[in-house]
């Protein structure tokens, strides 16, 4: 990721922050709900953005720490009724726990065991819910309590206040993350992507430092499940599902993977793609068997077209067009790719004493010698 | 022996399943020295030099660092003590610049970390400033400040090579440990490099894996030859040279295998 300057990307967030405002006053409440959702998905990809673009692990079961978020915000609102900042720090931190404990697991596992990992913990994880439902309310769920503070008087809608909480949130989360991209830690977890026995060599701390992303991803995500909960005032299981983990992962590979601008393009295909289809299909009275079918098509389409034509996502496609125009916003780069998602050649249990081959490097001699 | 050796091994045996790679090997590698292992393919010299960096745990014997033995000796913890080494090949980070590349090498004297990172501190763009300086230096001194803000992949191989010296450089390694620096090198950048070694030995030690006769004879304060993982001489290139079982190893091994 091209290094952007400090005061560039809180020139950025400020500019986004004002265009949030003026729209949830213009726009109707569906709008401002909308604006909530996308700053919700944005949260939760750009963590996962940082971890399978950067640090080259790829999660399945972000889903789960959001729904972690979610219930810790429930259950915290229900039983002592904090004020919601408070209730965000201890979501964010419960989520940071779990992500280190997944993350020390993960540390250990690549590729396709990796993502069969993550995908277990998506799996599993929300369905607790349904085994305890003296806490946490079984299918029916937990009612979260929300409500607009006093100082903006009585008629200050709802949606608009959950639109600018949740947009403040996702904002400070972007900035936070493109902090850590351009510093030794986002560097550490590239070298670390590229080429673990180097990086190790080098005096990376390979395990610690692919715990860390988990940890960082894990956190967003359970901010992402806090505002999530605040804005559906109701968490249940059904909201978790894995095809929430995998609407993550598909948000930040459209959008372009490891780019932060990607997790915003992104999360603005899964939210509008879908409702702008229904709106089209139900304006065009069409039957409702095939109009209930016309946002799934079209989001296929979205997704089969991004791809083709942009292979790096829509962030790829953006920094083409800025350099048709002679700007440039970063250096052609190689390109970042999902991580391989194919066993490696080789047992995975002496990976640590091989270099692991890559595509596109010169033919590397393996490391191991003296082994039949 | 305390402090006299940079790196002591004594007595490593190292055995993968029925094979034994290395067995009861010892080597002693003085303050700016430059030790050669040589020996012909398999013979067990890049198994040595993973367990100097802790990739591989001996079963027998052990490997004192500036005197001290550590027991859970771990690849990244190396380069705090003073060690850097270069791979077989490049092994270069492949989607971070050139001096991003060389940078990795410097962090392990780094002193901001996660919060500072975090929250944007003063305190870590000035850490990134010291680090990226300290990198320039170490793109410098192998003849590479040129390619600074290049990718790996658009360099040529020789290019590569020097940035992965560069990379072990700037850690300030008191011992640098390098693995076949001279393969797919061409004549001409052979010469620079032998030159690079001896201007490198003057402040650090140095333990060098490698197969070029030429340029081992020519740099080398000392050699070691190892056969199917024994030590069958030590001594300055002039006696090794001169050493009958040294030529009955390699011309014996000639129609082996290799790794």
């Amino acid at each position: 990721m091209r290094a952007q300057s400090t005061p560039r990307v809180l020139g950025a967030a400020l500019v986004v922050a004002v265009m949030v405002v003026i729209l949830s006053i213009r726009l109707n409440t569906f709008r401002d709900y909308q604006i909530a959702e996308i700053a919700i998905e944005v949260t939760a990809v750009a963590g996962l953005t940082v971890l399978t673009g950067l640090s080259g692990q790829i999660s399945l079961g972000n889903g789960a720490f959001m729904a972690i978020g979610a219930y810790t915000t429930a259950l915290i609102t229900l039983h002592l009724g904090w004020p919601f900042i408070a209730v965000l720090v201890i979501a964010a931190a419960v989520t940071a726990v779990a992500g280190a404990v997944v993350g020390l697991a993960a540390a250990r596992l690549h590729g396709p065991y990796l993502a069969g990992a993550t995908l277990l913990v998506g799996v599993a994880l929300p369905s607790v819910a349904n085994a305890y439902p003296g806490t946490f309310g079984g299918d029916q769920g937990l009612n979260v309590v929300f409500t607009t503070p006093g100082f903006l008087g009585v008629n200050f809608p709802l949606t608009r206040w959950q639109a600018w909480v949740c947009s403040a949130v996702a904002l400070v989360t972007l900035v936070l993350l493109a902090n850590l991209s351009r510093s030794r830690v986002g560097r550490n977890w590239r070298a670390v992507r590229d080429n673990e026995v180097a990086a190790a060599l080098a005096g990376v701390n390979v395990a610690r430092t692919r715990i860390l992303a988990f940890v960082v991803s894990a956190t967003c995500a359970g901010m992402a499940g806090a505002l999530l909960a605040i804005v559906t005032e109701l968490v249940a299981p059904g909201a978790f599902t894995i095809t929430l983990s995998i609407a993550l992962l598909t948000a930040a590979v459209i959008g372009g993977l490891g780019t932060l601008p990607g997790a915003l393009w992104g999360s603005l295909v899964i939210i509008l793609v879908p409702t702008y289809a229904t709106d089209v299909a139900t304006s065009h009275g069409l039957s409702s068997s095939v109009a209930s079918n016309i946002p799934v098509a079209a989001y296929g389409v979205v997704l089969i077209l991004v791809m083709l034509i942009f292979p790096q996502g829509i962030q790829g496609g953006v920094r083409w067009a800025l350099g048709l125009f002679g700007i440039p916003s970063a250096p052609a780069r190689p390109a970042a790719s999902v991580p391989d998602v194919t066993p490696r050649a080789g047992a995975a249990p002496a990976s640590q004493h091989t270099v692991p081959a890559r595509k596109g490097s010169p033919p590397e001699s393996q490391e191991k010698e003296g082994t039949p | 022996m305390k402090h006299g050796s940079v790196l002591e091994v004594s007595e490593v045996s190292v055995r993968f399943g029925g094979l034994t790679a290395l067995n009861a090997v010892s080597l002693t590698v003085a303050p700016r020295q430059v030790v050669g292992v040589i020996g012909p393919n398999g013979a067990g010299k890049t198994t040595l030099l993973n367990v100097l960096c802790g990739f591989l745990r001996p079963d027998e014997g052990q490997v004192l660092i500036d005197g001290r033995h550590y027991r859970n000796l771990r690849p990244h913890r190396l380069a705090g003590l003073g060690i850097a080494r270069t791979l077989q090949g490049v092994g270069l980070f492949e989607r971070l610049s050139v001096i991003e590349n060389v940078m990795i090498g410097a962090s392990c004297r780094a002193t901001a970390g996660f919060w500072p990172a975090l929250l944007g501190l003063p305190q870590s763009s000035r850490d990134e400033r010291r680090l990226r300086q300290e990198a320039s230096q170490a793109l410098d001194r192998v003849g590479a400040a040129g390619v600074a803000d290049a990718w790996p992949g658009e360099l040529p191989y020789g290019m590569r090579k020097r940035i992965a010296l560069a990379r072990a450089l700037a850690a300030k390694p008191n011992l640098l440990l390098l693995d076949e620096p001279a393969s797919g090198l061409a004549e001409a950048e052979l010469d620079e490099l032998g030159g690079l070694i001896r201007e490198l030995a003057a402040e650090t030690s140095l333990v060098i894996v490698e197969h070029h006769m030429d340029l081992m004879m020519s740099v080398c304060d000392s050699l070691v030859v190892l056969d199917f993982g024994k030590v069958i001489s030590r001594g300055s290139p002039q006696e090794i040279q001169a050493d009958p079982a040294v030529t009955a190893a390699y011309l014996g091994a000639s129609g082996s295998d290799d790794d």
